[in-house]
C-alpha cells in the first residue's frame, strides 16, 4: 500500500486519514492504570468503588503482584446496596473507615469510580469531601474515574493525574520559570531524566506524580510542563487550567525521540546548543549503539499496532525512524491529535492510521495485511500465533522501562525478541 | 458493599463464558461496558487457547447511555450471527449492563435472528462464576433439548451415558475426561454426549438418547442433571471419581446402572497409588496434619483422600462456593473440624495460621499463603491458574488420577529420612526445617520471626574482594541498587567484566550503561 486510501469512516479534513471506527473494542478499562499507579505512589492507596467484574479485572490483569500486600481494593457493591436497603454513602463511610483504621500507612486515598458506581451516578466527589473532612490532614481524599464507559487503559492514569493537578501548591508569582515532567515512570527512569536535566542546567524540576503523593510540586503560569505520555490529554488540560503551559515535544522513546523531548525544553529554558549538545551526546550514542542491537531482526519488517494504551503512535515512529520497520496500521484507542502532532509527521505516510476499534474488522485487516509483526492485546495475542502471526504483547510496553537513552536498547528488544524467537524454534 | 483484596470467583457472566468457550458453534453476545473484555485473557493467556472465546461485547460507552443502548446490542447481535454464523446464541448482560435494563433476551426476541438465542438473567450482585456457568449450562439444554429424542430401548446395544460438566478453564478437566472415557471404554459405555466441552448445540439437542448422566462437576452440571432426571427421567451418577476408593465406587455404580461387569475396570494394573501408600517408605506420611480449601467438591475428595488413602490427618476443611456448603459440612463432621465457608482469603489465612497444618491443600490463593507461612502446599482445586494447565496428561479422577495426586501432594513434602535429619540437627543453620525440603530448587523460608535472624547472624558472610568497595562509584553503586534484585547479580558482573575489558580503573554511572548497551539485546 503506497497511498493512504480513502477508508469508509476517513475524516477528509484533516492533514491525514484517520479511519476511525465503533465497535467491540479488545481493551482494558482506566482501572488497570492502578497496577502501575500503586505501586508508584507509595503513600497512595486505591479504592475502587464497583462491582466483582472490577475485583476479577484488576487481579486477572494484576497478577500475582496481588499478593504483595496491594495498596488497593475493591469496594463490591451488592444487592442491598442497589436495592436501596442500605445508603451507599454510608457503606463507603464504613468501609472507608475500617481500611485507614487497618492501615494508618495511608496518606492519599483515591476513590476510584467504576462502570456501575457511574451508572447509578453514587457520587464519589461528595464522599471524598466527606470523609475528606473527617480524615485530613492524617488523609487526603480525592476521587476520579477509571470507569471502562469513560476511560480507556491509560487513560486511567490520565484521570488519576487530573485530580491531583487541583492539590498542587501554587507557584509564588515570581518563581522563576519552572520544568514539570508529567506521567509516572519507573523511578529509575525518572531518576536518569533529573539527572540530564540537573547536568543541562534546568534545576527544580517538579515531576507528576510525585513518589509520595503528599509531596506535589507546585504549578503555576512560570510552569513548562513537558508531557512523559501520549495519554494524558485531561491532565495537561487540568495544567493548563492552572497556568501551565505545554512543551511541545517528542515523546522521549528512541535515541532521536529522547533528544527531541530533552531538547525541547532545553530550548525554553534557554539552554546553549553546545552545552545541550555535549550533556546528550554520550547517552544519544549509547542508546543508537544499543538500538544497532536489534536492527538485523526489525528492519525492512512491516509491524501493525491494535489500539491499547496510545504509546502507539510514538513507538511506530521509533520504530520506522530509528529501525527501518514499516509500519501497516497504527491503530490507537484514542489519538490526540495536538500531543502527537510531532509524530505523526515523521510516520511514513503509507501507514493506516486508526482510532477506536471494530475488533473483528480489525482483525480482518490484519489477516489482508499479513504484518511480519502484530501488536495486540493479551486476549488476541495467542489467537493470532495460532493462525500463524508473530505477535507481541502490548501490555509489557506499559508494565516495562522503555522511555529515555538507557531504555531505548530493551525498547527495541522488546519488538526483536518475537521475531528472533520465531525464527529460532523448532518445534 | 464487600471490601474484597481477591476474590475466588469472578461474576456469573464469566462462568457464562466458560460455557460458551467450551462449546462449539455457540455464540455469546454480552451486553457490556469497554473492558469487560479482560475475560478474554483468562482464556487466552491461562488456559492457552488458540481461538478468542466466542463473546461479542456490544461496548458501550457513557455517551450511548442517554441514547440508544438497546440499538447497540441489537446491531451487535445481528453482526455476530452474520459474521460467525452459530448455531445458536446465548444473550445477556455484564453487571453494568445489567443496571440500564434493557433486557437482551427481549430485545433479541424481537429481532428475528437465523438461529435461537437463549436468555440468561444472571444476578451480577448476588451471584457468582460458578453460579452463572451452572445456570447458563441448564438454561442452554432447556433451550436446546429435543424432548422426542429419548433412550431407544436397549435390545442387547450398549448402554449410553451423557457426561457433564468439564468447561473451558475448569481444574484440570480436560484431562480427567480423557480417564472417564477410558473406564467407560473398558466398561462397554458408549458415550452419547460430553457437554458442555466440545459439544455443539445441536450435540446437545440430543441430550435425552443416553440412559443414564454421569455429574463430573456437581458446581457447573447437578442443575442440569436434576432437570434431566426430571424431564428425561434419566439416572444420574453423583459419586465424583477423585481417589482410589471414589473410582471404585464410581464404577460399580456406572457398571450397575449399565448392566456391565465391573471387574476389567476395577483391576486396572495402572492403579499405583495404593502401593505406593502402603509401601514403607510412606510410612513418614502418618498423620501429617493438612488444611484443606478449595471449591466444595475438590474439598471434600481430597479430605477423603488425605484420611483415608494417604493416612494425614485432616486439621481443617472449608470451601468458598457457598452453595455446595452443605457438603462441606457434612464431611466436616466425619474429620471432627469446624467446616470455614468463606469467600474472603484473609479468613482463610488466619484460619490455616490457627491450625498450624503440617501441610496446606488449597487453591493458587492457599498456595501464596502456605509460601509466605513457609508451609508446603499442592494445588487442588479452581480458580486457575497458568500453571494449572499443564503440557503433560495431568487428571484428578479416575486411578490415574489418584497416581497423579500421590505425587502432587507426597512431592512437596520433607522425606523421611531427611525428616529424621531434621529433627535431630535443628540446630544447623542451613540444615534447618525452616529450609525447607532438599530436593526443591526454591526453598521458601519463613520470611519472619527470630530464629531466622538468629541463623543469619550466625551464617558465615560471603567473602568479598577487597577492591571492589572503591571499584564502584557510590553514584553507580546506588544505581545498581535501582536495578530490580532478580537481576542485580548479572549486572553487578556483567559491568565489572566490561570495565575489565575496556581497562576501566572506575565504574561510574557511563561505565554502568556502557555496559548495559553493550549486553543489551
Amino acid at each position: 500500500m503506497n497511498a493512504p486510501t480513502s477508508l469508509p469512516g476517513c475524516d477528509s479534513q484533516q492533514a491525514r486519514p484517520i479511519l476511525r471506527e465503533r465497535g467491540q473494542r479488545e481493551v482494558f478499562c482506566g482501572l488497570t492504570g492502578i497496577v502501575w499507579l500503586h505501586r508508584k505512589m507509595q503513600d497512595a492507596f486505591f479504592l475502587v468503588v464497583g462491582s466483582r467484574t472490577c475485583a476479577h479485572l484488576l487481579q486477572s490483569a494484576a497478577g500475582v503482584m496481588i499478593f504483595a500486600e496491594p495498596r488497593f481494593a475493591t469496594a463490591i457493591m451488592e444487592e442491598r446496596d442497589l436495592a436501596g436497603m442500605v445508603d451507599c454513602q454510608d457503606e463507603l463511610d464504613r468501609v472507608v473507615n475500617r481500611l485507614l483504621a487497618r492501615r494508618p500507612d495511608i496518606k492519599t486515598l483515591f476513590l476510584v469510580g467504576s462502570c456501575p458506581s457511574e451508572v447509578i451516578k453514587l457520587d464519589l466527589g461528595k464522599a471524598a469531601e466527606r470523609l475528606g473532612a473527617r480524615h485530613m490532614p492524617q488523609v487526603r481524599i480525592l476521587n476520579y474515574s477509571g470507569s471502562g464507559i469513560e476511560t480507556t487503559f491509560t487513560q486511567g492514569e490520565d484521570a488519576c493525574l487530573a485530580a491531583l493537578v487541583p492539590e498542587m501548591p501554587r507557584q509564588a508569582k515570581d518563581a522563576p520559570k519552572q520544568l514539570l515532567i508529567v506521567g509516572a515512570l519507573p523511578d529509575i527512569v525518572e531518576d536518569q531524566f533529573l539527572r540530564l536535566f540537573d547536568q543541562l542546567g534546568i534545576d527544580d524540576v517538579g515531576v507528576l506524580p510525585a513518589r509520595n503523593a503528599r509531596d506535589l510540586p507546585p504549578v503555576g503560569p512560570n510552569t513548562r510542563y513537558l508531557l512523559a505520555q501520549p495519554f494524558l490529554a485531561d491532565t495537561a488540560m487540568a495544567l493548563e487550567g492552572r497556568g501551565a503551559k505545554r512543551i511541545d515535544a517528542l515523546f522521549p522513546f528512541g535515541a532521536e525521540g529522547t533528544t527531541g523531548w530533552l531538547h525541547a525544553a532545553a530550548r525554553e529554558f534557554g539552554i546553549d546548543e553546545m552545552h545541550f549538545n555535549r550533556v546528550v551526546a554520550p547517552g544519544r550514542e549509547r542508546a543508537k549503539r544499543a538500538i544497532e542491537h536489534s536492527r538485523a531482526a526489525l528492519e525492512g519488517k512491516r509491524i501493525s499496532f491494535l489500539p491499547d494504551s496510545q504509546l502507539e503512535v510514538p513507538l511506530a515512529r521509533f520504530l520506522a525512524t530509528e529501525l527501518g520497520m514499516e509500519p501497516v496500521e497504527v491503530g490507537t484507542p484514542y489519538l490526540h491529535r495536538a500531543h502527537c502532532a510531532q509524530e505523526l509527521d515523521l510516520i511514513p505516510p503509507s501507514a493506516r492510521i486508526s482510532e477506536g476499534q471494530h475488533v473483528d474488522r480489525q482483525l480482518d485487516r490484519v489477516r489482508e495485511d499479513k504484518p511480519d509483526l502484530t501488536v495486540c492485546g493479551l486476549g488476541l495475542a495467542n489467537p493470532l500465533e495460532s493462525e500463524g502471526f508473530t505477535t507481541k504483547w502490548a501490555i509489557e510496553l506499559v508494565f516495562s522501562p522503555i522511555h529515555g537513552f538507557d531504555q531505548a536498547g530493551d525498547l527495541a528488544e522488546l519488538f526483536a525478541r518475537p521475531m528472533r524467537r520465531r525464527d529460532r524454534l523448532e518445534v | 458493599m464487600q471490601l474484597s483484596v481477591w476474590t475466588y470467583e469472578g461474576p456469573p457472566h464469566v462462568g457464562a463464558m466458560r460455557i460458551a468457550t467450551a462449546m462449539e458453534g455457540l455464540h455469546y453476545v454480552l451486553h457490556a461496558p469497554q473492558g469487560d473484555t479482560y475475560a478474554d485473557l483468562l482464556f487466552t493467556m491461562i488456559e492457552r487457547r488458540g481461538k478468542r472465546p466466542p463473546v461479542t461485547y456490544t461496548t458501550f460507552e457513557a455517551r450511548d447511555l442517554g441514547k440508544d443502548t438497546a440499538q447497540l446490542f441489537q446491531d451487535a447481535a445481528r453482526e455476530a450471527a452474520e459474521r460467525f454464523k452459530p448455531q445458536a446464541m446465548i444473550v445477556g448482560a455484564s453487571c453494568t449492563a445489567e443496571l440500564i435494563q434493557d433486557d437482551p433476551g427481549g430485545l433479541t426476541e424481537a429481532m428475528d435472528l437465523p438461529c435461537p438465542a437463549i436468555p440468561l438473567e444472571l444476578p451480577s450482585y448476588q451471584r457468582k462464576e460458578n453460579w452463572g456457568a451452572a445456570e447458563t449450562f441448564y438454561q442452554v439444554v432447556r433451550h436446546l433439548a429435543d424432548k422426542d429424542i429419548v433412550a431407544e430401548p436397549r435390545e442387547g446395544r450398549p448402554a449410553r451415558a451423557n457426561i457433564l460438566g468439564p468447561t473451558a478453564l475448569g481444574f484440570r478437566h480436560r484431562d480427567d475426561l480423557v480417564e472417564i472415557r477410558k473406564i467407560l471404554d473398558t466398561l462397554g459405555i458408549e458415550v452419547n454426549l460430553v457437554a458442555p466441552l466440545n459439544a455443539t448445540p445441536s450435540d446437545i439437542s440430543r441430550i435425552g438418547a443416553a440412559n443414564f448422566n454421569i455429574v463430573l462437576y456437581p458446581e457447573i452440571a447437578d442443575e442440569v442433571a436434576r432437570w434431566l432426571e426430571r424431564t428425561f427421567k434419566q439416572p444420574a451418577v453423583r459419586t465424583i471419581p477423585i481417589g482410589v476408593s471414589a473410582t471404585r465406587a464410581f464404577i460399580t455404580e456406572v457398571a450397575e446402572l449399565a448392566g456391565a461387569d465391573p471387574t476389567p475396570a476395577l483391576g486396572d494394573t495402572n492403579s499405583r497409588m495404593p502401593w505406593w501408600s502402603r509401601s514403607i517408605d510412606s510410612t513418614y506420611l502418618t498423620g501429617k496434619r493438612v488444611f484443606i480449601f478449595g471449591d466444595a467438591t475438590h474439598a471434600v475428595a481430597a479430605a477423603r483422600i488425605a484420611q483415608d488413602e494417604l493416612g494425614f490427618e485432616v486439621c481443617g476443611l472449608g470451601c468458598y462456593n457457598r452453595e455446595f456448603a452443605r457438603d462441606v459440612r457434612e464431611a466436616a463432621k466425619l474429620y471432627g473440624v469446624e467446616p470455614l465457608i468463606t469467600d474472603d482469603h484473609l479468613a482463610v489465612e488466619d484460619a490455616i495460621i490457627e491450625a498450624a497444618p503440617e501441610m496446606v491443600l488449597g487453591t493458587q490463593m492457599e498456595r501464596h499463603i502456605a509460601k509466605r507461612l513457609g508451609m508446603p502446599c499442592a494445588v487442588i482445586s479452581a480458580p486457575v491458574h497458568v500453571q494449572d494447565f499443564p503440557a503433560r496428561h495431568s487428571p484428578q479422577m479416575g486411578f490415574e488420577g489418584a497416581n497423579v495426586i500421590f505425587d502432587t501432594w507426597v512431592h512437596p513434602l520433607v522425606m523421611g529420612l531427611e525428616e529424621h535429619l531434621l529433627t535431630m540437627f535443628r540446630e544447623d543453620f542451613e540444615f534447618s526445617d525452616e529450609a525447607g525440603a532438599s530436593h526443591h530448587a526454591a526453598h521458601s523460608p519463613r520470611t519472619s520471626g527470630p530464629k531466622l535472624a538468629e541463623r543469619t547472624e550466625e551464617a558465615p558472610q560471603p567473602v568479598i574482594p577487597a577492591n571492589d568497595a572503591n571499584l564502584w562509584t557510590d553514584e553507580a553503586e546506588r544505581e545498581l541498587k535501582k536495578i530490580p534484585f532478580f537481576v542485580r547479580g548479572k549486572a553487578r558482573r556483567n559491568t565489572e567484566a566490561y570495565a575489565a575489558d575496556q581497562g576501566r580503573a572506575q565504574i561510574d554511572l557511563d561505565t554502568l550503561y556502557d555496559a548495559k548497551a553493550h549486553y543489551a539485546r
